[in-house]
């Protein structure tokens, strides 16, 4: 981590996550994970590696799948984010969420939230997909306890359940 | 009641609605009021003595808490088999990631520029770093030998066995370090209060490892310490041992601050400052009749333990003892020794020693057919243990395994002989080479010997107000499932709804001690524990005639809620026909074993020398699987993990040092690089596990390094005997091999320059 506080000042960043609009004073270099994590207590989103190999903290900016590591937050201004934590409605799971959880996609625990927002995006950009499309799909984010089959199931589940 | 509702079932994960919806509370997810953040500051060299440490006047130092040896209240160590390692380095430097100063400061910003501008002056010793140094003696790093631990087992009459032999077939087989890279780093928060104590919440498998350790470190009684696990983020073995050491720093800040202090390591400082997987070097010696027929072996297995003891002689132990594989030696001797390094401590790690020797065992058994010139399968099949004869350490097999019949299954199941003939006749054409790979192998559940005497686990079960029960264990969930199956045992017992029993957090103020999460013990051994503290809850309300002998899961709760809150407890006792010496290595020395045929199908890319798996069959018997998804997750898992083991984790050392301690550069398998991992079942039961269940989450480490190895030394006709084994490897055998030719001669053709 860089000591921010030296070389910049801060400002207001406004944009949306989960459909709310936020704004918070921050550095504009801020990594948008911190800002989501410490800032807004979104801590669903998970720190792996710090540098964009592990996907953990993967979350949707604009419908598009990026690691909030390695963004600053100020590229997120105006934009809609969506974390792991605007995925269920009303106490109901979303249908990959409930997927992970009937096909044993979730292990620890501690890729899941970036793992889902993956799969969410794989979904969103091919609705029905082969196993070579989920296993792409997926491939940049790392899981250290399933091996991916369990993961893969679930996805093909949750593909089926969404568009039947 | 009915039988078998609950075990045997797939329930929905205990805790999994928290993972998929983001609410699980993992450490780096907990803040505290005026919280500080901790960061360690490490030696840059590998051995050497410390001169001098300055401050250089490039932060504001009165900002910041500043945490030396001498402010440790009670031992300057991290308890654990022994006290040798130090939580700060005083003068001597033994690796050259020893932990020497602590820093906390409220701005974690601020943490990295600290920790550049103190500034340390060594002299420096002359450092060793690999087995063989180690063993010459030229430098005194550790005791007066350099060997933590040595264990001899012996069986029968070696020598002349060896005499009588048709055949004596030798070779060396060596294993890299492994990281265990669950996803979540390691990570602590510490409090402290001068009436309290220390209290810890932390990324852990072992609250009671950690517990001691922070007693002696602190030198506070048991009731002023308590250790919190949080939900833990992968494990692996990497958070058995370590918590200790980081809750011993965390600890440290908190006292000399008087606030509480969270230290989470990132990617890098966790893959280089934290444990591995042992370095190994096994030697077989093994005299064959010339039928294929195991007469008599030597087995030297040498493991790198880095600089302290930490786990290893228990490491060492569960490596030794599964030298021998799933076959009848008639004799055997094996020599174990483990020797410092000075490199981090390398510690726990999913198998314990026991991958490292098994991929020695399992090459060997190819090796071994190939001398003869009969096939893989005949030389398993007639050396196979059988029940009734003995082994190594003359334990008698009690299980009625048939393992000549999991091979078969094995090898229909991956259509192992058709495709072992594709190959061979594709392979002569091509410039990518397919082949086909055995191995055979058996993990034992649960801590050796009389280790889990020496536990003497204790268990809870507890009714509460609204009628529900709560498991009280110390054991913890980590990913592979303790939660739900502890819970399913408690309901099957009880006769009630998985719904209705809950589980504690794992806390050592609240919970009793269970033991370590670790061996494939839980299950097995803490499972059978809470089966009996909870049939001793329902025998209290039976007795107290609040409960009749055939009852409802509502009638069930109406007694406990008319009998008020109580609590029954189970303590381990050890099963009269398992005896063990510890002194000569001999006898029980597992209560039961898993066992497991694997085979492994790759293709070898000529063209950029890396290798795919194609196709993966395990075939395991574990006893009842109390679980199928979360079973079958734990063997896909070790699976992959294992695929890493031999195909891509490379530590890169550079003088004791892990180089590429990044995703980046140390890479694990993805998505895109598993085959289909098939897992199937064989189910005989278990005397001493809950349920029939024995222990199943290691099991899976040990077979694919060898299955894939083999299959490669098939598809390419040369021998590979060392792992991880990357494409670069490969590449340097082939050139290295004068009878084959690096690039086929059909493929040059292709070949752009």
């Amino acid at each position: 981590m860089t000591d921010l506080s030296e070389t910049a000042a801060k400002s207001d960043i406004s944009f949306f996550v989960n459909g709310i609009a936020v704004t918070v004073h921050a550095f504009a270099m801020e990594r948008l994970i911190d800002v989501l994590r410490i800032r807004l207590g979104l801590t669903g989103t998970k720190e792996g590696c710090g540098e964009g190999e592990c996907g953990s903290c993967s979350v949707l900016v604009d419908g598009v799948l990026v690691n909030s590591c390695l963004i600053p937050v100020m590229q997120a201004s105006g934009a809609h984010i969506t974390t792991i934590e605007g995925l269920a409605t009303d106490q109901r799971l979303h249908a990959l969420q409930q997927a992970f959880l009937d096909c044993g996609g979730a292990q620890c625990g501690i890729c899941t939230p970036g793992m889902i927002l993956a799969a969410i995006h794989l979904l969103n950009k091919i609705p029905h997909p082969a196993n070579a499309d989920i296993r792409e799909g997926l491939s940049g984010n790392l899981c250290r306890c399933t091996g991916y089959m369990q993961i893969f199931e679930a996805v093909a589940d949750a593909a089926r359940r969404c568009r039947p | 009641m009915s039988n078998d509702r609950i075990v045997g079932k797939s329930v929905p994960r205990l805790e999994g609605r928290d993972k998929v919806t983001g609410a699980s509370r993992y450490v780096d997810d907990m803040e505290l009021p005026g919280m500080l953040y901790g960061a360690t500051v490490r030696s840059r060299i590998a051995r050497g003595k410390i001169k001098s440490i300055g401050f250089r006047p490039v932060v504001n130092w009165d900002e910041f808490v500043v945490v030396t040896a001498k402010d440790i209240p009670g031992k300057n160590c991290i308890a654990l088999i022994g006290d040798d390692q130090p939580c700060l380095a005083e003068e001597l430097i033994n690796h050259p990631e020893e932990p020497i100063l602590l820093l906390a400061h409220s701005d974690r910003n601020l943490l990295a520029k600290a920790v550049e501008a103190v500034s340390i002056e060594y002299d420096p010793l002359p450092p060793i770093f690999t087995i063989e140094e180690s063993e010459t003696l030229s430098e005194i790093i550790w005791g007066a030998d350099n060997i933590f631990k040595s264990y001899l087992i012996e069986k029968g009459d070696v020598e002349s066995a060896f005499k009588n032999a048709d055949y004596i077939i030798e070779a060396e087989y060596t294993t890299g370090a492994q990281e265990q890279l669950y996803i979540e780093n390691n990570g602590m928060i510490a409090s402290f209060d001068p009436q309290q104590g220390v209290t810890v919440w932390g990324s852990l498998q072992c609250p009671y490892y950690v517990h001691k350790a922070l007693m002696e470190l602190c030198g506070l009684p048991e009731d002023r310490v308590r250790v919190v696990q949080m939900e833990t983020g992968g494990a692996f073995g990497g958070k058995e041992e370590y918590p200790s050491m980081l809750a011993a720093h965390a600890t440290l800040l908190a006292i000399k601050s008087g606030k509480p202090v969270k230290i989470v390591y990132d990617r890098m400082e966790d893959m280089a400052a934290t444990t591995k997987r042992h370095p190994s070097r096994t030697r077989h010696r093994t005299a064959v009749s010339k039928d294929g027929k195991i007469l008599a072996g030597v087995i030297d297995f040498t493991i790198d333990g880095g600089a302290y003891k930490t786990l290893t002689p228990v490491v060492l132990s569960r490596g030794a003892l599964h030298a021998g594989g799933p076959y009848y030696w008639p004799s055997v001797r094996i020599r174990a020794k483990s020797v410092a390094t000075n490199a981090p401590p390398h510690g726990a790690f999913r198998g314990f020693g026991a991958p490292q020797s098994l991929f020695a065992m399992e090459r060997h058994m190819d090796f071994i057919a190939q001398t003869l010139g009969i096939s893989p399968i005949e030389v398993r099949r007639r050396n196979f243990l059988k029940p009734g004869q003995t082994t190594t350490t003359e334990q008698v097999i009690q299980e009625q395994i048939d393992l000549g019949k999991l091979l078969d299954r094995a090898l229909e199941l991956a259509d192992y002989r058709a495709k072992k003939e594709t190959f061979a006749k594709e392979s002569l054409t091509g410039n990518k080479k397919k082949g086909i790979g055995i191995a055979a192998f058996l993990h034992g559940a649960g801590f050796t010997g009389s280790g889990e005497r020496y536990l003497n686990s204790l268990v809870g079960v507890e009714t509460c107000p609204d009628g529900t029960v709560r498991v009280l264990v110390s054991s913890t969930e980590f990913g592979q499932g303790t939660k739900t199956v502890l819970c399913q045992i408690a309901a099957e017992a009880l006769g009630v709804r998985y719904e209705d029993v809950g589980i504690a957090q794992p806390d050592t103020q609240k919970v009793p001690n269970s033991g370590p999460t670790v061996a494939s013990r839980t299950i097995m051994v803490v499972g059978k524990l809470v089966h009996s503290a909870a049939l001793a809850i329902q025998q209290t309300l039976r007795s107290s005639g609040l409960l009749g002998e055939v009852y409802s899961p509502e009638e069930f709760r109406a007694a406990c809620r008319q009998h008020g809150v109580f609590r029954s407890l189970s303590r381990y006792q050890q099963a009269d026909n398992i005896s063990w010496d510890e002194e000569n290595y001999r006898g029980a020395a597992y209560a039961a074993f898993a066992w497991a045929v694997y085979i492994a199908e790759v293709t070898v890319d000529l063209t950029s020398y890396s290798v795919t798996v194609d196709d993966f069959v395990c075939l395991q018997e574990v006893g009842r699987v109390l679980h199928p998804v979360l079973a079958a997750g734990q063997i896909i898992g070790g699976v992959a993990q294992g695929i890493g083991f031999a195909l891509y984790e490379k530590v890169i050392w550079d003088k004791g040092r892990m180089k590429n301690g990044q995703m980046t550069n140390y890479i694990i398998p993805t998505s895109a690089d598993i085959p289909p991992i098939r897992v199937f079942f064989e189910e005989l039961g278990n005397l001493h596990g809950a349920f029939g269940a024995k222990g199943i989450g290691e099991l899976p480490m040990d077979g694919p390094a060898p299955a894939i190895v083999n299959a490669v030394t098939d598809a390419l006709g040369i021998s590979f005997n060392s792992i991880p084994m990357l494409p670069e490897d490969i590449f340097e055998a082939l050139m290295a091999n004068g009878s084959q030719e690096p690039m086929p001669a059909s493929a040059a053709g292709d070949r752009k320059r």
